[in-house]
């Protein structure tokens, strides 16, 4: 990261962030604007660090980054204003006497300044990806980082490295830096940098392991107990439970769907040549038999691919947002846990000092966090809300597209085969 | 013509079918109840067979027709007595005695009532068939079948057929070997056998097929419930899942018509498999009159052998009498004159029945190959039509899916 001349941020407009009020707390923006205010909202220690390099002085305790965000949602839709593409392809099997694995072509192109170069090309295997995801969730613990494919594969029960799985595991892959990219918080993390521009990531994780310890135990705030969670983070939870169970219904039933077609399509391939060897002893029968067999193979590829499709297309992705809400319940503790703290230790606070106006710092620091979590979260809650949307949208369109298209197939088949079938019976009245 | 005197007016001429002059329908079917040859109570099906004369319709007086009541066993008597009257005909088969090549959600139980109404629907086309073969079809038993209800059974004993009928079977069990088999028939045999075994695979994958069809179908159901569950925690999304939801219980629902049509494609079928059979029963019976020609034809060879050792003294073949006579003497010369005499009258015998059974075989030949190329030309076309029908079905039945897939796509994209 080059932390050159300060600039103002590129979507705020043109008040430089610290005069902007959060809309989440306007009233406490207008009572305390006195420089004694603590430290802005920070990710553990951390202080929040401003795309241009600035740290953030803001006197709103509530997170910038959800105002980021909020200016930011407009953007999706107008991708002129994105300064950050990211893309995953090219898979590559690597071996060595140790091991056998696959690396991906993870391609980079940015006007931001954060990044020395404009683009980039590294190569990264999902060890790699793992580690971004495990960073990115702890130095990020208040935002919803986006879910990886499942890590570990069963041996044996698939191949690791088929074309499918390997196409599949790109996909995801890709949507998962995609995610991270469009993210406004999420995005400028220096980890997700070093991921994409670092030649060799193994240094940096070899520093990351030892650091790893020291942040983790920021966040893991245990033992305290939840007065009351508030009405929309229940809310949340709640919908989070539902929705999970909704998606291993549908999940069941796409599988069932599956199971149901391939041995209807083992029928399909043993009933056509059936056709074919029937027209072997037949004279005036023989075209017509043979064109039913030709039809109903043609149907059976058709089937063949509709299943290929919802097995490596619909499945993965049902998949993936159940791992994202799992992570998603992980976040919604976390605030629990820190609002728990925050409520304790405010308790305690107030039993021992109930006449001082000045509250420990320890607590004020409590509340800032909860603040600023409880808005970071809602405003990633909305903004995953809308990519859920879209992205079943997506999905199911795609699902009725491939169905669509697999009646299309056998339609053509059959209607091109009547002509076949109806010929001789023409040629015989013209003769008669 | 033929005047069928006491039954009414008919004036049938060989060779031209009953059809032309009268309509023939297996209009209804119910269940009674009645005691059995052992006095037992049973449940039975019986179809009402109508019928009318053609130029009734057309003089504009629409007469209520006239009809009678059957039950299956009936009309496999009125069969069996036509497979042994006319043996040189392909005769149309019966549908299925019992339902065979089911699938799961078909009842394996006669007194369904699809199976039921399937059957009332293989009736009428065997009657139909009959009405329509040329020489079947002016059969007096057979219009007796569709206008006497009383007594036809009766009628039908009389004929005697039921001789001949045991005879024929043993003939169609026997194991014989024909010299010098006719090549057509053998072809046809085989081509019968060929036919029987690949439609009979067929009907069985293509049942496998329906039943794995449904279930592809029916768990599509599955989404409408879950999607309308879902769309009640949801906002904006809920509205299109719902009406998504409702578009997949539709499609799952379809399937049943879908079956329900297929499953008419396969009686077409069936009816072939069972043709098979009345075709090798032809072919067989071929073999049966040509294997009687031989053994009269050999009979005739080893007598006149026999004359001719008698008549010169000598041995040429084998025989136990010779072989004794050698033992215990010569015979007298009046005895060798009454044997030579016996002969010569067996010898003649022999050479009539020769005659007579070469006509047997040369009559039936002809007869039976023209019916086989009747039935030829018949199956050619009906199968064509019966290919065409099925594809047209599967036509349907693609555009329907598209349809629903396309009213879901679009509750999809307002999610």
């Amino acid at each position: 990261m080059s932390a050159g001349t300060p600039r103002s941020l590129p979507s705020s407009g043109q008040k430089p962030i610290q005069d902007i009020c959060h809309p989440l707390s306007a009233e406490e923006c207008a009572l305390s604007r006195s420089p004694d205010v603590l430290n802005p909202c920070s990710a553990g220690e951390r202080d929040l660090i401003l795309p241009n390099g600035t740290p953030v002085d803001t006197s709103s305790p509530a997170s910038s980054s959800s105002l980021l965000n909020r200016l930011q949602l407009d953007d999706d839709l107008d991708g002129e204003t994105r300064d950050l593409f990211v893309t995953v392809d090219d898979p590559k099997k690597h071996v060595s006497t140790m091991e056998t694995y696959i690396t991906y072509r993870v391609c980079t192109k940015t006007t931001r300044t954060e990044f020395d170069l404009p683009e980039y090309s590294v190569r990264r295997r999902y060890q790699d990806f793992d580690w971004l995801r495990n960073k990115l969730e702890e130095s990020q613990p208040t935002h919803l980082i986006p879910p990886l494919p499942e890590k570990f594969v069963m041996k044996g029960v698939v191949d690791r490295f088929s074309e499918e799985f390997v196409e599949t595991r790109r996909k995801a892959l890709d949507k998962f830096l995609k995610r991270v990219a469009d993210h406004p918080v999420l995005s400028f993390n220096e980890h997700f940098n070093a991921f994409l521009s670092a030649k060799d990531l193994n240094k940096r994780q070899g520093l990351a392991l030892l650091t790893k310890m020291g942040e983790s135990v920021k966040y893991v705030t245990g033992g305290y107990k939840l007065r009351a969670r508030p009405v929309e983070f229940a809310a949340m939870g709640d919908y989070l439970d539902v929705f999970t169970q909704k998606l291993g219904t549908i999940d069941r039933i796409a599988q069932r769907i599956i199971k149901e077609q391939s041995e209807f399509l083992m029928e399909l391939r043993e009933y056509g040549p059936v056709y074919s060897s029937w027209s072997s002893f037949e004279e005036d029968l023989h075209d017509p038999l043979e064109g039913v067999s030709g039809c109903v193979s043609n149907c059976s590829s058709a089937l063949e691919e509709l299943t290929e499709d919802m097995s490596e297309d619909f499945l993965p992705v049902l998949r993936e947002y159940v791992l994202y809400i799992e992570s998603m319940k992980n976040v919604l503790k976390k605030r629990d846990q820190v609002q728990a703290e925050y409520e304790t230790k405010l308790e305690a606070v107030v039993f021992r000092e109930d006449k001082k106006t000045l509250v420990p710092s320890d607590v004020e620091k409590c509340q800032d966090r909860v603040e600023c979590f409880n808005a970071d979260l809602k405003a990633d809650w909305d903004r995953w809300q809308n990519n859920k949307r879209q992205d079943f949208r997506q999905l199911l369109t795609g699902m009725a597209d491939k169905n669509i298209q697999y009646y299309e197939k056998c339609l053509a088949a059959w209607e091109s085969l009547i002509p076949l079938l109806q010929d001789k019976q023409d040629a015989k009245g013209e003769t008669n | 013509g033929q005047f069928l005197g006491g039954l009414g007016f008919v004036m049938v001429e060989k060779g031209t079918s009953l059809l032309k002059m009268m309509e023939i329908s297996v209009a209804e079917a119910e269940k009674r109840t009645g005691k059995n040859a052992v006095n037992m109570q049973e449940t039975y099906t019986v179809y009402l067979i109508e019928t009318r004369p053609v130029d009734a319709a057309s003089e504009g007086t629409n007469p209520v027709p006239d009809s009678l009541w059957r039950r299956y066993s009936e009309f496999e008597l009125l069969r069996n007595y036509l497979l042994v009257t006319y043996p040189f005909s392909v005769v149309p088969p019966l549908p299925e005695k019992r339902a065979e090549f089911v699938w799961h959600k078909l009842s394996a139980d006669n007194m369904d009532p699809d199976f039921v109404e399937r059957r009332r629907v293989g009736l009428e086309n065997f009657l139909l068939r009959v009405a329509s073969h040329p020489d079947l079809s002016s059969d007096k038993i057979f219009y007796s079948f569709l206008t006497e209800e009383n007594g036809w059974k009766e009628t039908v004993f009389e004929t005697g057929f039921q001789a001949k009928a045991d005879s024929r079977l043993k003939a169609l069990n026997a194991t014989f070997r024909v010299k010098n088999p006719d090549k057509r028939f053998a072809e046809m045999k085989h081509y019968g056998d060929e036919l029987q075994s690949v439609i009979s695979q067929l009907l069985r994958v293509r049942a496998r097929a329906a039943d794995r069809l449904y279930g592809v179908y029916k768990v599509h159901g599955n989404y409408g419930r879950v999607f309308s569950e879902w769309s009640a925690i949801e906002k904006e999304m809920g509205d299109g899942l719902q009406s998504a939801g409702h578009h997949m219980d539709a499609y799952a629902a379809s399937v049943d018509d879908i079956l329900e049509e297929e499953e008419h494609y396969a009686d077409q079928l069936k009816e072939y498999l069972f043709y098979a059979d009345a075709l090798r029963a032809v072919c067989r019976k071929h073999e049966l009159t040509q294997y009687e020609l031989e053994m009269a034809a050999q009979d005739l060879t080893s007598k006149k052998q026999q004359r001719e050792e008698l008549a010169t003294g000598t041995i040429r073949t084998f025989s136990l009498k010779g072989m004794t006579s050698k033992l215990f003497g010569q015979e007298t010369p009046e005895q060798r004159e009454a044997k030579l005499k016996m002969l010569e009258t067996q010898i003649e015998e022999g050479e009539e029945l020769v005659k007579e059974r070469n006509a047997e075989c040369e009559e039936f030949v002809k007869s039976a190959w023209v019916d086989i190329e009747r039935f030829k030309e018949q199956k050619d076309h009906d199968l064509r039509e019966a290919l065409i029908s099925y594809a047209i079905m599967q036509i349907s039945m693609c555009k329907k899916g598209i349809q629903v897939w396309n009213n879901a796509k679009e509750c999809f994209s307002k999610m």
